[in-house]
């Protein structure tokens, strides 16, 4: 072996070592660069008028996006009212009763599978139930695309907080001569509250920037309206319309609202992760 | 049991799907088929006439070349979270990567659009015009004017948007690689590049690949961090300095304004072709990250 | 001490060692241990003789914050020093673990891991020399007509004598073992026992084992270590007749550990 053969090995090390720490830094970098980018356009167009007004009429300065806020609020208040209850019970399923079954498993599966799944080909699918048959975009439309979206992301993270749950736990219960479904309400679900409610804000955070499926569901509204029968505006489909539109007015309030979005979503993700921290560490 | 039927629920959402997806495109899978329809680059809402092969194209190259992007640096990012930086610098980075995961599309977009672009079209594009624009092939992938609303603006973003996903699962079986067998390998001398390099990249070759299907599998279903920067153009074109069209893109833009039956099927046909594609390579990602999980065996 | 007449491979002076820089785990160790002679490390779990083992070759340094002081001599050098080319020290000493860690790739390619990075490219060449391995390692009858085959696809008792062969193909000069069959079921145990012994013809062999009667059947020398000081080293037999030290005959006959 030879000092100079050695010497290349060190050399390709460094070389290689160095690279994918500049592919670290390339990564930290886009985050900075977008994150930044996002808050230096989006204070320019915060205003209070933003939250207070509803849209003006094209072309005419001024106008808010009170709206699309309160459409956003509404659509993703049902959408979780129906999408958490049908993941954490369809959870409840495969890691209680179902446990180790084949079922369980192709269900946990088929799940993971649709966490991932176009959230374009969604909004297609609500929009052929229901807004053909009922003849009208509305609001209900919105909020069922959106509750699909949710479903698979609680059902996996339920599912797999309720497994960390010990057996011994449960069989504690049972000893004092308790039913299955107490067990599971008393127990199990205390044991793994904090988990699940970390899954629910992270579900919620994940539709909350959701655009492609209310796109021809709910669609939008240029007035303000809390019928859920009726289009609803919301917040990203707004942007969307008022980014590809020709207006500066225009945009700079799609870049306010992209602000308010994008700190929700932060402050949800980080959230999530604090309270999971925390409870590692209490545990 | 009503935990039961809420389980059973997802089952029936898949196929449910699948069926009407079917079901809406009967009418334009009845008039065109299924070859005539995926090679067809017609797309002429006048004369009723649609086809996939453009929206598969512009799927395709945006996804291909946003993957060449993204894994490198994906992978360079699970080596230096698992191999290279300070342990306290492995928690912050991977929420990072994680908050770089949860930024929504059309976060993407507007950054895209109205950052990204021009930086395109004022700077990188011409740049890359000069210098590669005279090369015999590679010249034909950097011809017409360069205006930012294009494959290669839609590629960058979307490489960007599909960094976190291959890179936090190969870090993850990066972590599975037993230390002892690391260790086995330092022990004959080997510098740690050596080691990540032939033993724990080999070790975790499935799961890197179960991240990188992954990956794809956000790509191709991918639609307003696309919609804001390509164009929806119809055409196949072999310049990356064009605009064109995918799949999310085209429904994104044209299913409210589809006005004929045929028009609106054509368009759920699309949307089926992506659900099917999408399912595909979503359930290949999971098979082989399982496999991964499990460990390397006989 | 009886006076010993072999030559001095490795000398130890005044070795202390900290894990993470605080929790300290060697206590002024010194000693020496002999070329081509056996030396057996022994001790109830937890004394200090595997963490000793792998200050030798430097292992600690892989992870934060672990600190050495005092010296380790071998061939003229203190292995301890900053500086030293860890990589050299690494190919001049080798390492076989607990339990087998046979590399996700075949036999073949296992033991020409440590030749290719000596950057022995030609195909003959390593050919010659994982023969030469396989054979020292009472290993070529079993594996000479599937080379090509995934090495996990050998026996626990074969995949730890693969484990030797690849650490002796690149021809080291010092050979550490870290309780090599434990993981091992007694024929097997009984094969690496042999093997050992052939071993110390062309390397020194620095074996940590927790079964007493093993350290006795194949050492020279055996030094018995307890919460991370030596408490006794000195010929293989004397120690486990009639060793000096209380505690030495307290472990040796089963009292404790």
């Amino acid at each position: 072996m030879t000092w100079e053969h050695t010497r290349t090995r060190k050399l390709k090390n460094y070389a290689a070592l160095t690279l994918c720490s500049f592919a670290a830094f390339v990564g930290l970098f886009w985050l900075v660069f977008i994150l930044w980018d996002v808050f230096v356009h989006g204070i320019g167009g915060l205003h209070i008028s933003l939250f207070i007004n509803d849209p003006a009429p094209p072309g005419i300065e001024g106008g808010g996006l009170r709206n699309a806020f309160v459409g956003q609020l509404i659509i993703t208040f049902f959408a979780t009212l129906i999408g958490v209850p049908i993941g954490i019970l369809g959870a409840t399923f495969l890691a209680e009763y179902a446990r180790g079954k084949k079922i369980a498993r192709l269900i946990s599966m088929l799940s993971d599978i649709m966490v991932s799944v176009p959230s374009i080909v969604v909004g297609a699918f609500v929009y052929a139930i229901i807004v053909k048959p009922f003849g009208h975009f509305s609001g209900w439309a919105g909020a069922v695309a959106l509750a699909i979206i949710m479903i698979p992301v609680v059902l996996r993270t339920t599912e797999d907080m309720l497994s960390l749950v010990p057996w011994t736990l449960r069989e504690a219960a049972f000893a004092l001569g308790a039913p299955y479904y107490k067990v599971i309400i008393q127990v199990v679900y205390r044991g793994a509250a904090t988990g699940i409610i970390t899954g629910i804000l992270l579900s919620i955070s994940r539709v909350v920037g959701e655009t492609a499926p209310l796109l021809f569901t709910s669609f939008s509204n240029s007035f303000f309206s809390v019928n859920m029968n009726e289009p609803v505006s919301s917040l990203t489909v707004t942007i969307f319309q008022y980014a590809m539109g020709p207006y500066d007015s225009w945009h700079s309030q799609a870049w306010a609202a992209s602000l308010m979005i994008t700190l929700f979503v932060l402050v949800l993700t980080i959230l999530g992760r604090l309270i999971l921290k925390w409870k590692e560490n209490k545990g | 049991m009503v935990s039961g039927l809420a389980s059973l629920l997802i089952i029936a959402l898949v196929l449910g799907i699948l069926f009407i997806l079917i079901s809406e495109s009967s009418l334009a899978i009845r008039r065109f088929g299924i070859w005539q329809f995926i090679s067809s680059t017609d797309w002429n809402p006048v004369r009723e006439s649609f086809g996939a092969a453009t929206g598969l194209f512009g799927t395709a190259v945006t996804t291909g070349l946003s993957l060449l992007i993204a894994i490198p640096v994906a992978i360079g990012i699970a080596i230096f979270i698992t191999e290279i930086a300070p342990n306290f610098l492995k928690g912050p980075i991977g929420v990072a990567i994680e908050l770089l995961a949860a930024i929504p599309s059309i976060i993407y977009g507007m950054w895209g659009l109205f950052t990204l672009a021009p930086i395109m079209a004022d700077r990188i594009e011409p740049a890359l015009q000069k210098s590669l624009g005279g090369f015999p092939l590679i010249g034909l992938l950097f011809k017409g004017t360069p205006m930012g609303i294009d494959l290669l603006t839609a590629s960058v973003i979307l490489s960007i948007m599909i960094i976190p996903f291959t890179a936090s699962i190969s870090r993850d079986a990066f972590n599975l690689t037993p230390d002892v067998v690391k260790e086995s390998a330092y022990a004959l001398g080997a510098t740690k590049w050596e080691v990540i390099k032939d033993v724990v990249i080999p070790y975790s070759k499935l799961g890197i690949f179960g991240g990188v299907v992954l990956s794809l599998g956000r790509a191709l279903g991918e639609t307003m961090a696309v919609a804001f920067v390509l164009g929806n153009n119809h055409q196949i074109t072999a310049s990356l300095l064009d605009a064109a069209a995918t799949i999310t893109v085209t429904l994104a833009n044209e299913f409210t304004e589809a006005d004929t039956d045929i028009y609106l099927s054509s368009l759920f046909y699309l949307a089926l072709i992506l659900f099917v594609m999408s399912f595909i390579v979503l359930a290949a990602a999971k098979f082989l990250i399982l496999k991964a999980e499990r460990g390397p065996s006989q | 001490m009886n006076k010993i007449n072999d030559t001095v491979k490795i000398e130890i002076r005044g070795l202390h060692f900290y894990y993470s820089g605080i929790a300290h785990a060697l206590k002024d160790i010194s000693f020496s241990m002999y070329k081509n002679k056996v030396t057996a490390l022994i001790g109830p779990s937890g004394c200090g003789k595997t963490t000793f083992l792998r200050c030798l070759n430097r292992m600690h340094d892989l992870y934060p914050r672990n600190r050495y002081e005092g010296e380790i001599w071998m061939d003229g050098d203190n292995i301890l020093e900053h500086g030293t080319d860890l990589i050299g020290l690494r190919s001049k000493i080798g390492m076989v673990f607990q339990k087998p860690t046979p590399f996700p790739m075949s036999i073949f390619e296992n033991i020409a891991f440590g030749l290719k990075l000596m950057g022995i490219r030609k195909k003959t060449e390593l050919a010659q020399r994982v023969e030469k391995a396989l054979k020292h390692a009472a290993l070529w009858d079993e594996t000479e007509d599937r080379l090509r085959k995934s090495a996990l696809s050998l026996s626990g008792g074969q995949q730890q004598r693969l484990c030797i062969a690849r650490a002796i193909a690149v021809e080291p000069e010092v050979i550490l073992m870290d309780e090599p069959c434990s993981a091992l079921d007694p024929i097997a145990t009984g094969k690496i026992e042999d093997l050992i012994a052939e071993l110390t013809k062309k390397y020194t062999v620095i074996i940590v084992t927790h079964n007493m009667q093993q350290a006795a059947r194949v050492s020279e020398h055996t030094g018995f270590f307890m919460m991370g000081e030596l408490v006794e080293f000195d010929k293989t037999q004397k120690i486990f007749t009639s060793p000096s030290n209380k505690m030495t005959e307290d472990y040796i006959t089963g009292r404790f550990g």
